[in-house]
């Protein structure tokens, strides 16, 4: 097999694509005027964690939702599993999703966890755990509670199951929704700033559990601002800029020897 | 004539002084005569004359009463399930429509809000069921009787579901986007996230204004009396025209939208209380 180190495939073959759990090519997205994603490309292949970075207003949180379509990109190619999606414009000019269930059944495949948690207000955290696997994957209830209690427990909540969020910690909130994207064994988990809308004292508790995730090989896509956890726990770091990705490899060498000045001065800052 | 009734009047002398002029003393003394005899009237029916009026089986009226309130309470609760269905469509319209679908919502909405109920009434009563009846009459069918309750729930529906769209459409506004973005990032079809998190999610925000909708509904039946219509309001008039005991009559109906009220109030708290159940009192963060 030569499999390229490049994170970035430029060609689709199918041989290459069978490897990635999401292929991201020549991705466009504006914003009416705004440019926000200028052609940017991304891969990652099963088992990899590819960790997001840059500055504000850089285009990451739209990358990452461009993955899976909540938001829509203006052009490109999104491949996940090999499946590519498949995209139609709307009467506005607007890309959209061309088929439905295509990418309902693709955004049950990949767990998502947000920066606001985001956890479903009206249900407790078991309930919360169960929703999916129960009501769009049709797995039985009592197995669903079996599993979710498991993944509670592993998130260190498993005493809090019957709680509502609105009187969880912020720190607890985000692992109950880590435990519910876990729940739907996703092929691949989306971090969009996981820690970034919680106290510090609280940061270390999400970020062990997600590095506890990363080492046990789950493929990942994470957007963040930790620059010390993205180099433990990243095995590619993409820096975009301006919409596009500036610089990118793995974290030795991006945070050890950047090359691009702008990428340099980006560390320096953050540091 | 004239000599007779100041003669009528002339035991209550000395407690109303006479005046020159006959006029006044008429006022003054005839209200209080009036109120005298309605105080006995009152009491001595109390007696016994208010429960046979009221008793369920004729001659009371009480059976007629309450078969008229059934009416109510079964056009009230058609009109409201009419309602909130119109209601939860129109403000999912309104809310991800076309442009077509929110104009021709916008243009219901307004209508509906700026023409009086009972004008509606009349007009979608008489007007609807006839051309509803001209319309078979067209395509070459019977003529259709068109009861009075099916047609009181469509009226008073459409004109509730014009109320409930407004409410729903603020309710599902107040819901904090995110969980709506965590539904569709999960994978839900729209039908599934209607069903188990939009709606739950936005009814603590829609109940205290639909349930001022329902309220209003179980009094909106009252108005189907003038398309005669036989509801609460009109076995009323009917007991108390019949038997001239205004007061009884009117003073029951009145008790008993009063006890419609208080049951809906305790009911509609509990399901409030059920519905805001993730959400941390508001006393603690007073």
């Amino acid at each position: 097999m030569s499999v390229t180190g490049a994170a970035t495939v430029p060609s689709g073959k199918a041989q290459n694509s069978a490897a990635e759990a999401i292929h991201v090519e020549n991705l466009h997205k504006k914003f009416g005027q705004l440019h926000v994603l200028k052609g940017v490309s991304l891969s990652a292949r099963d088992g990899e964690v590819i960790a997001i970075i840059g500055g504000s207003g850089s285009g990451k949180s739209t990358l990452l939702r461009c993955i899976n379509c909540l938001e829509n990109p203006t052009s490109g190619i999104i491949r996940v599993n090999g499946e590519e999606i498949k995209l139609k414009a709307d009467s506005h000019g607007h890309t959209i999703p061309a088929d439905r269930r295509q990418i309902e059944r693709i955004r049950s495949k990949l767990g998502m966890v947000f920066q606001n948690f985001n956890l479903w207000s009206h249900m407790t955290l078991i309930e919360n755990v169960i929703e999916v696997p129960v009501h769009v994957l049709g797995v039985k209830r009592d197995v669903a509670i079996k599993e979710a209690e498991k993944l509670l427990s592993r998130v260190g909540l498993a005493e809090k199951r019957d709680v509502y969020p609105a009187y969880l910690s912020g720190g607890q909130q985000q692992r109950a929704a880590i435990a519910r994207a876990l729940a739907i064994n996703p092929r691949v988990m989306l971090f969009d700033e996981p820690t970034s809308a919680l106290d510090p004292e609280l940061v270390g508790e999400v970020l062990k559990v997600i590095g506890d995730l990363a080492r046990e090989g789950r493929t990942m896509v994470l957007v963040t601002h930790e620059m010390k956890f993205a180099r433990e726990v990243a095995t590619h770091v993409v820096y975009l800029y301006n919409g596009l990705v500036e610089e990118e490899g793995p974290p030795e060498q991006i945070f050890g020897a950047p090359k691009s000045e702008r990428l340099k001065q980006f560390i320096r800052n953050i540091g | 004539m004239s000599q007779g009734h100041g003669a009528s009047a002339m035991p209550l002398g000395p407690i109303f002084p006479r005046h020159a002029c006959r006029r006044r003393c008429r006022r003054r003394l005839e209200p209080a005569i009036r109120g005298a005899t309605l105080i006995d009237a009152l009491l001595s029916a109390s007696a016994a004359g208010i429960i046979e009026l009221l008793s369920y089986n004729p001659p009371g009226w009480g059976g007629k009463l309450l078969f008229g309130l059934l009416h109510s309470l079964e056009i009230a609760l058609g009109a409201t399930c009419l309602g909130l269905m119109i209601g939860t469509a129109g403000a999912f319209g309104k809310l991800y429509g076309g442009p077509v679908v929110r104009d021709l919502l916008a243009v219901y909405t307004t209508v509906v809000r700026a023409v009086p109920e009972l004008v509606l009434i009349l007009l979608l009563y008489y007007a609807g069921t006839d051309l509803i009846n001209q319309l078979l009459a067209a395509l070459g069918y019977q003529r259709l009787d068109i009861s009075g309750l099916a047609a009181g729930i469509a009226v008073l529906g459409f004109v509730q579901g014009a109320y409930s769209t407004e409410v729903i459409r603020g309710a599902i506004l107040a819901i904090p986007q995110g969980q709506i973005e965590a539904a569709r990032a999960y994978g839900m079809s729209p039908g599934l996230m209607l069903r188990r998190i939009t709606l739950p999610a936005m009814l603590p925000f829609a109940i205290p204004g639909l349930a001022n909708l329902w309220l209003i509904a179980t009094k909106d039946t009252a108005l189907l009396a003038v398309v005669g219509f036989e509801e609460l309001a009109l076995a009323t008039r009917q007991a108390a025209g019949v038997t001239k005991a205004y007061f009884t009559f009117f003073f029951a109906a009145a008790l008993l939208y009063l006890v419609v009220s208080l049951i809906s109030n305790f009911l509609i708290g509990r399901v409030e209380a059920r519905s805001r159940r993730g959400m941390p009192s508001i006393k603690e963060a007073r």
